[in-house]
């Protein structure tokens, strides 16, 4: 019941008025003035607003990729028992535990073009901006996906390995025939945390590119705290706060629904 | 940009909360103040704060003070979450009491919202406010023939610097016309160095070039007329001359590759001019600041300064001025304690407070700042700049602080993609000719 009125309290009350404001004009003093439908109607026919869908599903589709395959095999690798591989994840799972303002200014820093160690135009080109985001996004989260992985990995029960190496398997075969396959459900747990979470991908973009060169990296997220925190146009700044919310809702129910993941099919069927 | 942490967001979230209640509650404002009557001042946090933070502490320790019951504690907001932390702030209850501004565009808002104490009588009262200031200035941060601010910083107009010892060794004479920029722009691309340093990822500095070459192409009417709110003025030839310009110098290489990943902020550009690998900065009048804190060596021997060039056939006059007339003090109508916040005000008006803002390389806009010029750490800058703002027919305030937040966002990012070379410079007009 508390858990139910801390989800009311700092969940829903916030998002229903962002959903008041949405219909609002509001800079941020004195009280909202009803306007209707007009900052929705401004949504609809905004270009960013296309332009920055666009961007955020690539960042999206990119980000997994590179997390998942980096995220899988690190996370294979270190299920295994050696002592020096307790060491070394514990070390590869630092990054997770800086904060992404800590570690974007670190690699704002290490982009400078003059005084960096990548003494390139990085963040200045469209696809350098881009892959720096997918890169820092990966570098901070990839040790958490390594570790949902190492515990997936984990539960594999050796019987299953060592009955394969018996019919003569090797480790590739071994590591798609069985691993792969007994990691499904961590897979899905692990996508739906990745791709609804760069929904909300925030804080790099506004460090590392804000938005820029141009328009080009300007996500959902960071379109919506332009318009609220630099326009002070709050009533617009909700209006894309709740299409967020409805988007990364409906994402998330079809990711559940297309993986299978809300049915939680045991991997261990027929055994 | 250190402050974007999740504990900034929360407190943004929780000032739309707090705010939304407040609607319910018709905004009966709380006011900021405990019973102990210290009063808080929001201040923009760069090298030039230390001033600021003297001023605190003479105050705090004044017989005004004591009278007045109260006491100042100064936040040092940085640089630039300062507009949006303000904003932030004034719809919570932690408000401030005294914050500083821009003047003109940035506290519109605010005074719509009957958030800010009008000033007009006190300083009219007030001979030590009358007189004190250069009534420029003044004018210069009222609305509507009204005073809502007391100007606390120094003059900030935009300067061309340039690096002496580069210019010596290349044997350059600072550019007083256009075909001389770009002759120096060609000399020194040949010798490897870039002629100009630029911040282009805080944007502001790329909007300084558009701002004198629309002054100097087409004359301040024509940002006047933007200013006053009809955006057709964007419509002006001189506009899209200025931007075709800008293009040619980026295409040539005057800012070098890279110019975009470059801040301003965090030292980028300020370190890549004092270290000699871009030999001239157009920068407001705080580059000397800047530099004096960070390379105290380059800024008193090899920091040179000019007046931005003539452009050949146009309208402006080369004595014509962008930037800031300077920043203002306002004080929050719902503060608890107004008398204290009024006589911490009058100390910007003090010789105290104009000698440490000389000190700090800064020029004061108190009307007796002439005299004192001579005790500047750098006394020949002080009295260019002095001049160069004394002797300006016109004074045009940066544009994104002269519009309102909801044009000065869209239009930013419309220059920075002209910058980029995402938008060609018709391409460029016609979005901003659609701001409204």
């Amino acid at each position: 019941m508390p858990g139910v009125l801390f989800f009311a309290f700092f969940a829903v009350v916030p998002m229903v008025l962002a959903f008041y404001l949405s219909f609002t004009k509001w800079n941020g003093l004195g009280d909202p003035q009803p306007v209707g439908l007009a900052n929705w109607q401004k949504l609809i026919h905004d270009d960013r607003l296309t332009q920055s869908l666009t961007t955020t599903v690539l960042l999206t589709v990119v980000s997994w990729a590179f997390q998942t395959v980096v995220s899988l095999l690190l996370g294979v690798w270190a299920a295994g028992r050696q002592r020096n591989r307790a060491v070394l994840s514990a070390i590869f799972f630092v990054p997770f535990l800086l904060s992404s303002t800590a570690i974007s200014l670190l690699f704002y820093a290490l982009l400078d073009p003059n005084f960096g160690i990548i003494r390139k135009d990085t963040l200045g080109s469209t696809s350098g901006a881009f892959l720096a985001i997918v890169f820092v996004g990966g570098w901070q989260f990839i040790p958490f996906h390594t570790l949902i992985y190492q515990g997936g990995a984990r539960q594999i029960p050796d019987v299953l390995h060592q009955a394969a190496a018996i019919d003569g398997a090797g480790r590739y075969r071994q590591f798609f025939s069985i691993t792969l396959p007994q990691l499904r459900n961590t897979a899905t747990t692990s996508s739906v945390l990745m791709i609804v979470g760069s929904l909300t991908y925030f804080e790099t973009v506004l460090i590392l590119t804000q938005g820029g060169p141009g328009t080009d990296t300007a996500i959902l997220p960071y379109l919506m705290y332009e318009a609220g925190f630099k326009s002070y146009d709050f009533g617009y700044a909700s209006a894309i706060a709740s299409f967020l919310v409805v988007a990364a809702t409906a994402l998330s129910l079809i990711l559940v629904k297309l993986t299978g993941f809300g049915a939680m099919r045991s991997t261990r069927e027929g055994m | 940009m250190q402050s974007y942490s999740r504990r900034w967001f929360l407190g943004a979230g929780a000032t739309t909360l707090v705010s939304a209640a407040g609607l319910t509650a018709c905004g009966s404002g709380s006011g900021s103040g405990g019973s102990s009557g210290t009063i808080t001042a929001f201040t923009y946090g760069d090298d030039a704060v230390k001033v600021q933070v003297k001023a605190v502490d003479r105050f705090n320790a004044s017989a005004a003070a004591k009278k007045a019951g109260g006491k100042v504690k100064l936040e040092k907001v940085p640089g630039s979450d300062y507009p949006a932390k303000l904003r932030t702030a004034m719809g919570s209850p932690n408000a401030p009491d005294v914050f500083f501004n821009w003047g003109g565009g940035s506290i519109k808002a605010y005074k719509e919202a009957n958030q800010l104490v009008d000033l007009t009588d006190t300083i009219a009262s007030d001979p030590v406010l009358k007189n004190g200031f250069l009534p420029s200035v003044l004018a210069a941060g009222a609305l509507s023939g009204k005073n809502y601010g007391i100007p606390m910083r120094g003059m900030q107009p935009v300067i061309l610097f340039y690096n002496k010892s580069v210019f010596a060794e290349h044997n350059l004479q600072p550019p007083t016309t256009w075909d001389q920029l770009l002759d120096i722009n060609g000399k020194l691309q040949k010798a490897g160095i870039t002629p100009f340093a630029l911040g282009g990822a805080d944007i502001w500095p790329e909007l300084m070039w558009l701002e004198y070459l629309v002054d100097r192409i087409g004359g301040p009417g024509v940002f006047d007329k933007i200013k006053n709110g009809d955006s057709s003025g964007w419509g002006d030839p001189a506009v899209l001359r200025a931007a075709e310009t800008v293009k040619q110098l980026i295409d040539g290489g005057a800012f070098g590759k890279g110019f975009s990943s470059v801040s301003y902020v965090n030292g980028g550009a300020p370190a890549v001019f004092a270290k000699g690998r871009a030999a001239m900065h157009l920068m407001g009048s705080w580059e000397y600041s800047t530099q004096l804190g960070k390379f105290p060596d380059f800024a008193k021997k090899n920091l040179g300064w000019c007046a931005f060039p003539k452009y050949e056939g146009g309208s402006g006059d080369i004595r014509n001025v962008v930037g800031n007339p300077t920043n203002y003090w306002s004080v929050n109508a719902r503060t608890s304690n107004k008398d204290a916040a009024i006589a911490f005000l009058r100390d910007c008006a003090s010789e105290a407070y104009a000698k440490d803002l000389i000190a700090n390389g800064d020029i004061p806009t108190t009307s007796n700042a002439a005299k004192l010029l001579d005790a500047s750490p750098n006394p020949e800058f002080a009295k260019f700049q002095y001049q160069m703002v004394q002797q300006a027919p016109a004074f045009t305030l940066s544009w994104d602080q002269a519009v309102d937040p909801s044009v000065s966002t869209p239009m930013l990012t419309e220059i920075n993609k002209l910058f980029v070379g995402k938008s060609t410079p018709s391409q460029f007009v016609s979005a901003l000719k659609g701001l409204k």
